[in-house]
């Protein structure tokens, strides 16, 4: 959880920016889209994180947040003609604000009880997105949305999303390695001896949450340019519910864990549809293997696997 | 006029208390569990609450920390009522406490343990880009020199031993800088070898640090090595106080301790 930026770290950072910056001058179009794709999945699901790795509490709503960033700059940019950086930027302040909201109820509550309430929150963002049809299309969508000119080609796009994402994963990683992650680890540990040695434990759930919901905001305002449209479907709590396994399946213990269950969960519903209708079978079963055998995810198997490669040699 | 005289002489023999409880009852579903206790602890005292099985030193302890409500009554520290106060302003005030059962961050290492006290006391909990890896390290290698604990700094804590877990959750009590430190059995489930260890070491910290020290213990080794007071709690009354020797000589507490023909087993 604590991981230490180390030599092999810094390097694995450095080849994988490398590739990122790459891709669209050795890939396809195809490629490109893909992986702009995936960025923003792995930052949806690094903010969750935030939640459920550094807080130790499960939420089954966070695809409220994502949406909520997705339709506040679709409508900004598109109805209203804000410019982008504005856009971009009020956006993630409406996030904030919600999050805000919804984790002053949400922290009150611990455990299922917590996970039930922001699952009932994001239901409720969905039936407003659902039925708020002159704002935000209701379920025909929000289609149509202007971004600015030079975002338009595939290839700025992007670049645009790359460096977003990495921004806000340095961010993220700041805050996930400061002293406020350490308490917040210590809340998610202990929250009686948390709050015995001047921890106030709800205030630090209540920031959490509302890192994650900002972060998770600004990913859906990604989504909704990537796709110059936002739907009610972004919103439901199946989206919340593919976050999550993505989180789970690389590792909720480790920081980039969850962009690397990103990564390999949308691959593997790409490839599965290609062959088979049975994707849902097909992610029952990735999940029960995650369950069952692997607690700590893809990362912790890795470590596991490099942990018996040294004892071996 | 004159009626202000007796109180300002009261106060010059008399040092201020710092912990003072008065006419405290809590009542569970019935069971009186503590029944009209008046209790003052006083600046650098070491003070032990004894009394057997189920006598209500627990809950005591759980209503001095605000970790339960009395049914009535109050706990004034300095003169602030502690009602209603959550555990983390409690510690702010200056009175930190261990746990009977062993509370610590299991998952995280030692040095980890010790260091998000650190962190919270100087209140740098909410500092979002303040990498933590090095913050307060110095202050936080005092701590583990004290509970000598330096040797397994890197370890997780829930694979140490109990008895280095009790002294680690010592540690953590112990960075908040606490004035007033309260101890819920520190030596329970001790081994005798870790018991004489932690008794000299919670000692030499108090003296220290000058610390005020209450604590419960059943063990009567640990109660007399430490303490320099002494209340003794009876089916939720205080019974007794005093220092170990005017307890000791207490036809009350004897009665109680070996009254009807029991042995004292725990002595």
């Amino acid at each position: 959880m604590t991981d230490p930026i180390d030599r092999a770290g810094i390097i694995l950072c450095l080849i994988s920016l490398a590739t990122l910056i790459l891709i669209p001058a050795v890939g396809s179009n195809y490629l490109v889209d893909v992986t702009t794709e995936i960025l923003i999945y792995s930052l949806f699901a690094l903010s969750l994180n935030v939640i459920i790795g550094y807080s130790g509490n499960v939420s089954f709503g966070h695809a409220a947040y994502f949406a909520i960033g997705g339709y506040t700059n679709a409508i900004l940019l598109t109805t209203y003609a804000w410019p982008l950086v504005a856009s971009l930027l009020a956006s993630i302040t409406v996030t904030m604000f919600i999050t805000g909201i919804v984790a002053y109820f949400c922290t009150r509550l611990t455990d299922i009880y917590f996970a039930m309430l922001t699952l009932a929150f994001s239901m409720l963002v969905w039936a407003i997105a659902f039925k708020w049809r002159s704002v935000t299309g209701g379920d025909d969508g929000f289609v149509g949305i202007t971004i600015p000119e030079i975002l338009d080609q595939r290839i700025n796009f992007y670049y645009f999303t790359v460096l977003v994402v990495v921004f806000s994963t340095w961010i993220l990683w700041l805050i996930c390695h400061s002293a406020f992650a350490r308490s917040l680890l210590a809340v998610r540990e202990n929250p009686t001896r948390a709050g015995f040695v001047g921890i106030n434990t709800r205030l630090m759930r209540w920031w959490a949450f509302v890192v994650a919901g900002t972060f998770a905001g600004l990913a859906g305002a990604l989504f909704a340019m990537l796709h110059r449209g936002m739907y009610v479907e972004s919103a439901f709590w199946t989206q919340s519910a593919t976050v999550l396994i993505m989180t789970l399946l690389g590792g909720m213990f480790s920081f980039f864990g969850p962009a690397i269950g990103a990564a390999t969960l949308f691959l593997l519903e790409r490839i599965t549809n290609e062959y088979t209708e049975y994707w849902p079978t097909v992610l029952g079963l990735i999940l029960i293997v995650i369950l069952l055998f692997l607690p700590d995810g893809l990362v912790g198997l890795v470590t596991k696997i490099r942990n018996y490669w040294t004892r071996e040699h | 006029m004159t009626t202000s005289s007796p109180k300002l002489f009261s106060e010059t023999i008399q040092p201020h208390s710092l912990l003072d409880v008065k006419n405290l009852n809590k009542n569970f579903a019935g069971f009186q569990a503590i029944d009209g206790v008046n209790f003052h602890l006083f600046p650098r005292e070491r003070h032990a609450i004894i009394g057997p099985n189920g006598a209500g030193k627990t809950t005591f302890f759980n209503l001095l920390t605000g970790h339960l409500q009395p049914t009535s009554g109050q706990v004034l520290y300095k003169g602030h009522s502690l009602r209603q106060l959550a555990p983390h302003n409690i510690v702010r005030l200056g009175l930190a406490r261990s746990f009977q059962l062993i509370n610590i961050y299991p998952r995280m290492t030692v040095f980890q343990n010790i260091q998000v006290a650190v962190i919270a006391r100087n209140k740098k909990h909410f500092s979002f880009f303040k990498s933590a890896n090095s913050l307060f390290q110095r202050e936080s290698e005092e701590l583990l020199e004290l509970v000598t604990l330096v040797e397994e700094r890197e370890v997780i804590a829930g694979e140490l031993a109990y008895g280095k877990q009790k002294q680690l959750e010592l540690a953590i009590s112990l960075a908040s800088n606490p004035e007033v430190l309260l101890l819920d059995e520190p030596t329970a489930g001790m081994s005798t070898s870790e018991t004489n260890e932690a008794i000299s070491l919670i000692k030499e910290i108090s003296s220290a640090r000058s610390l005020t020290l209450l604590f419960t213990e059943h063990d009567m080794g640990v109660v007399f090595g430490i303490a320099d007071q002494i209340s003794v709690l009876h089916h939720g009354k205080i019974v007794a106080t005093g220092s170990p020797e005017e307890v000791r000589n207490n036809t009350t507490v004897k009665n109680i301790y070996l009254g009807d023909g029991a042995t004292d087993g725990q002595s």
